[in-house]
């Protein structure tokens, strides 16, 4: 190491001889810190992607490597938001893979004190029965007059607020041939 | 604002850098406040009156825009002789149907249309929420009303405007929202004086207004100033409502809502709409102007995208298989009868009502009675776990062992591991891309729906029912790809965009929607985000490529306009209103609309076009009706239809309140929507006897920190670090008057239920002087719930169910309480508690809530439910007063 360079690994030195006089970036930077780099530089992707709390919708950016989340920034592009976002959107990463997230199906018996497992495929077969079991009991063709009615009021749904336009689209369209009336959202709320 | 939607209050911290004047109206002082000009406290449920005020000062003093109120509004239409306003009724107008609780709306037609009444006071149309279908445009009007230009006609809608506000002078704004006259007037001074040609002032308001059971006529009465003052149309103008939820806008356009289809075509009802005819027509009003004469093609082409092949003009498009509705069939209306054994299965996705939704205690104990729910969600919410883990487990009214409800918990994918479109507060739609999978057997909701729809329709494949001929013949083939056979969104995008069935190429606009069977659009007013076969909603061209208005970052309805009714930035001319303030005007060399927006405007019609007699629809506006969705293509300062409770915006005190009505002998709205069910007692409010039982107002928000019920924030660590523990805000003269320590423990009672909080003595809020007394103001924020990695007691818990006659929306921004010292009691003693506070208000099971608290309706009945299936609802009396 010749005295050149061990100088310059002093940090006062380059705070006193080099650009930052104030010691708060490149005077202070530690062998170690220097070969750091941002994980969104080392990403595999990037998906452009959008706040999942308020509607303000402000842009975000997504990184990821190996099938996981590494990273969710603001959207510095964003006309809406220019690269901001609040204390939620700023903890979005942290929701995403939060420890707390359910991964697996549950299932509570009618009288059980504990949930149990239950396989997806299962439980959409089963859903689908009592869906059918609901609308055969509580069908109502015509009214006392013999005007069209073609409707159960045997099921119900709260939510959509959200999802995406797409899945709210599917949600009403498959609920009204159904014959599902009561399906309602947060913005009655 | 700066609390529950940072990011978008730094537009306002720029307007403010640029000289604007901020005022902010809230009972709490919060961050907003604090980056304000001035903050006016409010006593909670009292904004029509401060409002009322300013339309007041306006009218007073001729500060109005004239020429734009002369051009662009009904203030020169002259009304029925009939019509009686609430000065001259002690709060009522003229119409009330005492039996029903609603109005006929003849009286209030302008002159010579009286007998065009649609409405005939059934409260038919409060309980399929019918405000909320005409959120896009007007009730029918014909456009040939009688107009008196000068404004002088005694019954000219200008001064029956300025009689209505009369009495709402500075003082009377200070005796009833305990604003001090000098703070009125700063506010109604800087409002006045920065409207006009050269500048214009902006209104944002958000659930704060909404949660009432006026909360309609809080915005009608924001609507009567902006347009008074000309702010509508025009850059830095508008009224604009701050969502609370990613897709809120999106799931109102395409509604998971009862009453409404996509685009908010209504759904039928029974008997109104036995026919698609009928139906079509009562959207279309034949013969009116604007837009909404094109509804036929809307309508047809929505039923085209359901049910496809299956839907021909023969057959009305399968017109018949559309379920009908008879009344009200609310989220309110479906727990109640949840409670009363009548609902079956229940889906929740992505939302949590046993903490969300008012009168938790309800809402937890109709879950408990299903024989079975769905609840998708990222996280284990309340309303998954109220059966073994709810306020009312520990009270000993579910006992886990003798619930029945059967509960299946899917895991839901984030937002970041799907992809699709969320339509934000503004109506910009914006496409997200998909980052990764979602883990395990979390899944999309358009995977879930997608799926179920596949199994329902292989398990009816060989049913004869004709019930189920709606399901098999339902348009349901969408592309899927990956391992687990996710749907294509843009595949459903594409739909709802709307295409050419012979060719399949997507619409360009919903200009180009058919009634004869030959396109098919899922939401006619998003058509065009596919324009040109390009997802439009995915475009992200940098800010800093583009100018101000930002019209290549994503895609806004309809036709990517970035404000509606902009034809009124123009005069009516065509000319911008000033070269500060030029938006969209017309070009008489180019012949045509231009502008920094696309122009809310055909864009070839001149401002000189006037409509030939006998037109209908778009052709019937001319060239300065800028209000295009409108029936008449004006600005509605007067409504003689189309708003339930009244033509005009009235001060009425909240549902629940301390005080008698200041202005009125009517206390309340008389035509909210209120239950009268075992479960939801109203405390009482003067004139009835014993309010003094809960002294004390409570209203709840937002903290910047937690969203909503908590399902998305309390579960999150840095999040529920940052604000761990369920508090209440109380005044230090509060707390001095109850015994309350900072840091301590208090406890609430209303009611319905009684809940525990740590108490926080601070000058956020301060008690106001309201005609000749003291009323305290308590605050609460309502994320908290049994669940998650901080818990606490639900705000929500504390509120009855009472509803705005229009929208079908709960009072839950204020209610009565009591507050005292120390924790609640827990389990059995805790309904002791509340049983004593019923019993000390009179709050009995037979208990009638009076409606009419004036003579002058001349009769005294108590109007209970107006369901359809009461007898009450077939009584279309003639009007009382």
């Amino acid at each position: 190491m010749g005295f050149k360079t061990f100088i310059q690994g002093w940090p006062v030195y380059r705070q006193l001889t080099g650009t930052d006089p104030l010691g708060r970036g490149a005077a202070a930077q530690s062998a170690r810190s220097a070969e750091l780099a941002p994980r969104t530089e080392t990403a595999d992707g990037m998906a452009r992607s959008v706040c999942p709390y308020c509607a303000v919708g402000c842009g975000q950016r997504v990184f990821h490597s190996d099938g996981k989340v590494t990273q969710i920034e603001g959207d510095p592009d964003s006309p809406i938001s220019r690269g901001r976002l609040c204390p939620k959107g700023s903890a979005s990463k942290s929701l995403v893979t939060s420890p707390l997230r359910q991964t697996k199906v549950r299932y509570r018996r009618p009288y059980a004190t504990e949930w149990e497992d239950l396989d997806l495929d299962v439980a959409l077969d089963m859903i689908a029965d009592r869906i059918l079991a609901a609308r055969a009991e509580t069908w109502e063709d015509v009214d006392d007059e013999g005007r069209p009615l073609n409707r159960t009021l045997g099921i119900s749904s709260l939510g959509g607020a959200t999802l995406d336009n797409e899945e709210n689209y599917l949600i009403k369209k498959l609920f009204t041939a159904m014959g599902a009336l009561q399906i309602e959202n947060q913005a009655r709320i | 604002m700066a609390e529950a939607h940072p990011v978008g209050f730094q537009w306002v911290m720029e307007a403010k850098k640029r000289g604007a004047k901020v005022f902010h109206v809230d009972p709490r002082f919060t961050r907003t406040s604090a980056l304000a000009d001035t903050y006016l406290p409010i006593r909670a449920g009292t904004d029509i009156a401060l409002l009322g005020g300013v339309v007041r000062y306006i009218l007073e003093n001729e500060l109005d825009f004239r020429e734009y109120v002369l051009a662009y509004t009904n203030a020169a239409n002259i009304v029925s002789e009939q019509f009686v306003d609430t000065e001259d009724l002690d709060g009522l107008f003229s119409g009330y149907n005492p039996d029903t609780g609603s109005y006929d709306h003849a009286s209030w037609q302008y002159e010579g249309q009286e007998d065009n009444a649609k409405i005939r006071g059934t409260g038919k149309e409060r309980d399929s929420a019918s405000g909320l279908e005409h959120e896009s445009h007007g009730e029918p009007v014909p456009a040939q009303a009688p107009r008196d230009e000068t404004l002088q006609h005694p019954r000219c809608v200008y001064q029956i405007l300025k009689r209505h506000f009369s009495r709402y002078t500075p003082e009377m704004v200070a005796r009833v929202c305990g604003i001090p006259e000098e703070k009125f007037l700063e506010l109604a001074r800087a409002w006045t004086e920065n409207s006009g040609r050269e500048r214009t002032g902006a209104l944002v308001y958000s659930v704060g207004w909404t949660q009432h059971s006026v909360g309609v006529q809080y915005i009608r009465t924001g609507s009567i100033i902006q347009t008074l003052l000309g702010n509508m149309g025009r850059p830095g103008g508008g009224i604009l409502a701050l969502r609370g939820h990613a897709s809120i806008q999106g799931s109102t356009d395409i509604p998971t809502l009862f009453n409404l289809l996509p685009g908010y075509l209504p759904m039928p009802h029974h008997a109104d709409h036995p026919t698609f005819d009928e139906w079509v027509d009562s959207i279309r009003h034949p013969g009116q102007k604007g837009f909404w004469g094109n509804s036929r093609a809307f309508a047809a082409s929505l039923l085209k995208a359901y049910w496809g092949d299956a839907a021909t003009p023969e057959n009305d498009f399968c017109y018949g298989y559309m379920p009908r509705m008879t009344g009200d069939h609310g989220t309110y209306q479906q727990v109640l009868n949840m409670i009363d054994g009548r609902v079956k299965g229940y889906f929740l996705l992505g939302q949590n009502p046993a903490v969300g939704s008012a009168h938790g205690r309800a809402q937890r104990l109709g879950m408990a009675n299903l024989d079975w729910l769905v609840v998708r969600d990222l996280f284990m919410i309340e309303s998954a776990t109220f059966w073994k883990n709810s306020p009312e487990v520990a009270t000993g009214e579910i006992v886990p062992e003798e619930c029945r409800t059967e509960v299946f918990f899917l895991p839901a994918a984030s937002h970041v591991e799907k992809e699709g479109t969320f339509t934000q507060t503004q109506r910009l739609l914006q496409w997200r891309e998909k980052a990764v999978d979602p883990p395990g057997d979390a899944r999309s909701e358009l995977w879930f729906f997608y799926h179920l729809g596949r199994v329902l329709r292989e398990k009816l494949a060989a049913s004869t029912e004709r019930r189920d001929r709606a399901l098999l013949d339902l348009a349901w083939d969408y592309p899927t790809h990956g391992p687990h056979a996710e749907p294509s969104a843009e595949a459903v995008l594409k739909e709802i965009n709307g295409y050419e069935v012979a060719t399949g190429r997507p619409l360009n606009a919903f200009g180009e929607a058919r009634d004869d069977g030959s396109t098919a659009i899922g939401c006619w007013i998003y058509s065009g985000v596919y324009a040109d076969g390009v997802n439009q909603a995915a475009r992200r061209r940098s800010r800093h490529e583009q100018d101000w208005v930002a019209a290549e970052w994503g895609w806004a309805w309809p036709a990517n306009r970035r404000t509606l009714y902009n034809r009124a930035s123009a005069d009516p001319d065509g000319r911008p209103w000033s070269e500060r303030k030029k938006y969209v005007w017309w070009d008489a060399d180019a012949g045509e609309w231009t502008g920094y927006d696309v122009p809310d405007f055909e864009k070839t019609k001149p401002p000189s076009y006037r409509p030939p007699e006998g037109a209908s629809g778009p052709a019937a506006l001319a060239g300065d009706d800028p209000f295009v969705m409108q029936g008449d293509g004006k600005a509605w300062l007067y409504a003689p239809s189309g708003v339930l409770d009244g033509p005009l915006p009235t001060h009425y005190e909240p549902a629940e309140s301390p005080m008698r009505n200041p202005l009125y002998g009517q206390q309340a709205n008389p035509t909210r929507k209120i239950y009268e069910h075992p479960i939801n007692r109203m405390n009482p409010s003067p004139p009835e006897p014993h309010s003094q039982v809960f002294p004390y107002v409570f209203t709840v928000s937002r903290l910047t920190e937690h969203h909503t019920a908590g399902g998305m924030s309390r579960t999150v660590s840095r999040l529920a670090e940052l604000q761990p523990e369920m508090f209440v805000e109380v005044s230090p003269e509060l707390a001095g008057e109850v015994g309350l320590a900072h840091l301590g423990w208090a406890h609430l009672i209303s009611g319905r239920a009684v809940i525990e909080a740590r108490v926080l003595v601070t000058d956020r809020l301060t008690p106001l002087r309201v005609d000749g007394r003291i009323i305290h103001q308590v605050w609460l924020p309502y994320h908290f719930g049994t669940e998650g990695l901080v818990t606490g007691d639900s705000a929500n818990d504390l509120f009855g169910i009472t509803l705005d006659p229009n929208v079908l929306i709960q009072e839950s921004k204020v209610g009565t309480c009591d507050i005292r010292p120390g924790r609640r009691p827990t389990g059995p003693p805790l309904l002791d508690l509340v049983g004593d506070y019923q019993r000390r208000a009179a709050m009995t099971a037979d208990r009638k809530v009076p409606m009419v608290t004036t003579d002058a309706a001349g009769g005294d009945d108590a109007a209970g439910s107006t369901d359809e299936q009461s007898p009450a609802a077939h009584q279309d009396g003639e009007p009382h007063a």
